[in-house]
């Protein structure tokens, strides 16, 4: 069955399209996952399945529900967690389970069944009485997964809920999710900037870019799809004006990409080539600085759908950002 | 129903684990309350008034006479004599007196030979309640010279005007408290209904609500009751307070109590309902902070809370007839100074209703149900 049925949807902000005609479909009880560079439209996009904001054209189906005609429906089918963390600091971890339970109309028996069950699961019974504010980055972030599954929902939808965290915290949260997600039926659409979270915990990824869907497929076909089993980057110094040239013409590569001395060469045999490099660069009095070889990861696949130019855009300031309000 | 109570027991878990909320809200009004109390309720005293004397005859003495007895009777103005006029001017322009009162040499004379005798006060006008103090009590002081002895005849042809009081003596601090209590609740709606409301907004909290089933009447019905019973706590403080601080005689009269809180009730919701209305496309945090003191200032001062009305001009009439503060500053009045029953405030409750009717269901109408 499909949970997630994205139908060339477009979402316009004046002259400004931020996506462009995504289409795909999410099977249920499949963890997808939504990657892309700041900007790319990728929570634009996840605000229009969550009914957040209406589509400019083309629609999207949750849970056979369109998210523009029956946006209640898809509202009671859906959970979300979104980027910022939105739990009441001042309530206790089990209160803002509570709240939205009722706001989502669970019933009294079930509220309490439930609140237990995932307080245990995101591991916070021993604190389900404390003042949210007094929990550290990674504990909040698990009761707003808690809070966002309290109406046992089909679908959940985070976006990027790592982001923050640090690399202990952010384990425990996919391990929870993976956890979780074995012993619930529920389809999972996550966006992450963490692309090894990605590669391990995603049955499928799709790279949003510039609000259009670049690729979408397994990680393992992914890595398949861009040139060369390893990827070799190195720096020199002294280097001929045609250096890339040379190194283009190296036995195995496949592709090579240079940025100011630092080259990166996709080859189909690292140790080969990573051989006849060095050979090249020590007749040809190159010296070398540094030398990587790596296998193809989910990096590279990204950096190859996305290329490697800076992102800078203008945003919208945080909250935090602001001086009038109350730090929290 | 279940999602407006979800969203009302929030807010009130919220605000008992921010007890700093009602004491800001409080502390504005108690300290405008005593502090323009006692500020505006006294009378003016103790002025310094040079006497130039340049005429040292009998008549002149007696204006000595009567404006030291002024000095030492109710102390409106101290006497300090000076015999040069030129120096008593210098010293009012130096702000050393507030009025130089000048008798010419031929005082006595005039006085006399009935030649409409006339002594000069000069006064520092910059200051004009001083100036007209002054000028008031100083008219007395001349106005009393000569007077023929009163006598009382039997059949009066003169018609007289005899004062009748309906209510005991209300010192000013007690002409303030009704502005003070609707402060109180306004400030409550400020803090509670419009700044937390938007920094919630601004840091996403909303987007929480806004991906659950809530309708937008339930979502705005919520913040609405739940902010309603935050400002009836603070009215109701500030009542009980506020009374015992400005000397309302029978302070916890149960029934008028009892009326007070429906007052405060009504108050609350059309106050809320209007913040609401206000705040409800609003998403920057700086702009409740900003509009603050503006709305207090518009709200307050037209609402007749601190002075009677009838001396506005037009314009700012019609504003204080729109102004929701004017019904419950009235109300309250009503029942803190003259201890009336509902009938005699049954219209400001009926404005205050409509005016929350009608501002609730706009904020539900402009409400975005989407980001």
């Amino acid at each position: 069955m499909v949970a997630i049925d994205v139908r060339n949807i477009v979402k316009r902000f004046g002259d400004f399209t931020a996506v462009k005609g995504i289409s795909f479909q999410v099977a249920s009880g499949e963890i997808f996952g939504l990657l892309g560079p700041n900007g790319a439209g990728k929570s634009t996009l996840i605000r229009m399945l969550t009914t957040l904001l209406p589509p400019s054209e083309g629609t999207a189906l949750i849970n056979g529900f369109d998210v523009a005609r029956q946006a209640d429906d898809v509202r009671k089918a859906i959970g979300v967690i979104p980027q910022a963390m939105t739990s009441d600091l001042e309530l206790s971890v089990e209160e803002n389970l509570l709240i939205f339970a009722k706001l989502y109309g669970v019933p009294r028996d079930r509220r309490k069944r439930l609140i237990t069950e995932l307080l245990e699961a995101v591991e916070l019974t021993e604190w389900r009485d404390k003042q949210v504010r007094n929990l550290s980055g990674g504990m909040r972030r698990r009761v707003e997964i808690a809070r966002g599954l309290v109406h046992e929902p089909k679908v959940f939808f985070l976006d990027e809920p790592t982001t923050g965290l640090d690399p202990v915290s952010r384990v425990h949260v996919w391990e929870m999710l993976q956890r979780i997600k074995s012993e619930r039926d529920l389809t999972v659409l996550i966006t992450t900037h963490y692309m090894d979270e990605a590669d391990k915990l995603c049955d499928r990824i799709a790279i949003v870019d510039h609000g259009q869907l670049m690729a979408l497929d397994s990680p393992m076909k992914l890595k398949a799809s861009v040139p060369g089993k390893n990827v070799l980057e190195a720096s020199f110094s002294s280097a001929p004006a045609d250096w890339i040239e040379v190194l283009r013409r190296l036995p195995d590569v496949e592709e090579v990409t240079g940025h100011d001395h630092v080259f990166r060469l996709a080859t189909g045999n690292g140790p080969a080539t990573t051989m006849a490099m060095l050979q090249t660069a020590a007749q040809m009095q190159v010296s070398v600085d540094s030398l990587a070889v790596q296998s193809t990861t989910l990096d590279d696949v990204f950096v190859h759908y996305t290329g490697r130019a800076l992102r800078d855009t203008l945003q919208a300031p945080s909250p935090q950002d602001n001086p009038f309000m109350i730090r929290r | 129903m279940h999602r407006t109570l979800a969203i009302i027991e929030r807010e009130m878990r919220r605000f008992r684990r921010s007890p700093m909320l009602i004491v800001m809200s409080m502390m504005m009004p108690i300290v405008q309350l005593v502090v323009l109390g006692y500020a505006f309720g006294g009378n003016v005293k103790h002025l310094k008034v040079a006497i130039v004397d340049q005429d040292h005859g009998v008549p002149a003495v007696r204006i000595r006479e009567l404006a030291g007895a002024i000095a030492t009777g109710n102390h409106t103005f101290d006497v300090i004599d000076y015999s040069d006029a030129g120096v008593a001017l210098a010293d009012l322009r130096n702000g050393v007196v507030n009025g130089v009162l000048t008798i010419p040499p031929d005082y006595s004379r005039r006085v006399i030979t009935r030649q409409e005798p006339t002594v000069a006060l000069i006064s520092d006008n910059t200051d004009s309640f001083v100036s007209a103090t002054l000028s008031a009590t100083m008219a007395q002081v001349v106005g009393s010279l000569g007077q023929p002895v009163k006598t009382t005849i039997r059949t009066p042809s003169q018609p007289s005007l005899q004062l009748v009081e309906v209510y005991p003596y209300v010192p000013y601090i007690q002409y303030l408290l009704p502005g003070s209590i609707t402060m109180s609740i306004f400030m409550m709606v400020m803090i509670g209904g419009g700044i937390i409301f938007i920094d919630d907004k601004a840091r996403g909290l909303h987007e929480g609500y806004l991906v659950t089933p809530i309708t937008k009447f339930e979502l705005i019905a919520g913040f609405n009751i739940s902010g309603t019973i935050r400002a009836v706590i603070a009215g109701a403080f500030l009542m009980v307070i506020g009374s015992i601080i400005a000397g309302v005689p029978n302070p916890l009269d149960p029934m008028r109590m009892m009326r007070l809180l429906v007052v405060i009730t009504v108050t609350a919701f059309a106050l809320i309902s209007m913040m609401f209305l206000i705040m409800v496309r609003i998403s920057d945090p700086l702009l409740p902070r900003a509009v603050f003191g503006v709305l207090n200032t518009v709200l307050y001062f037209p609402s007749g809370a601190v002075y009677p009305q009838q001396g506005f001009p037009k314009w700012m009439q019609v504003i204080a007839a729109a102004d929701p503060f004017t019904y419950a500053v009235h109300a309250f009045k009503s029942l803190l100074l003259k201890n009336t029953g509902f009938e005699a405030i049954a219209f400001d409750l009926g404005f205050l209703v409509v005016f929350s009717v009608v501002s609730m269901g706009a904020a539900t109408m402009l409400f975005r149900r989407t980001l």
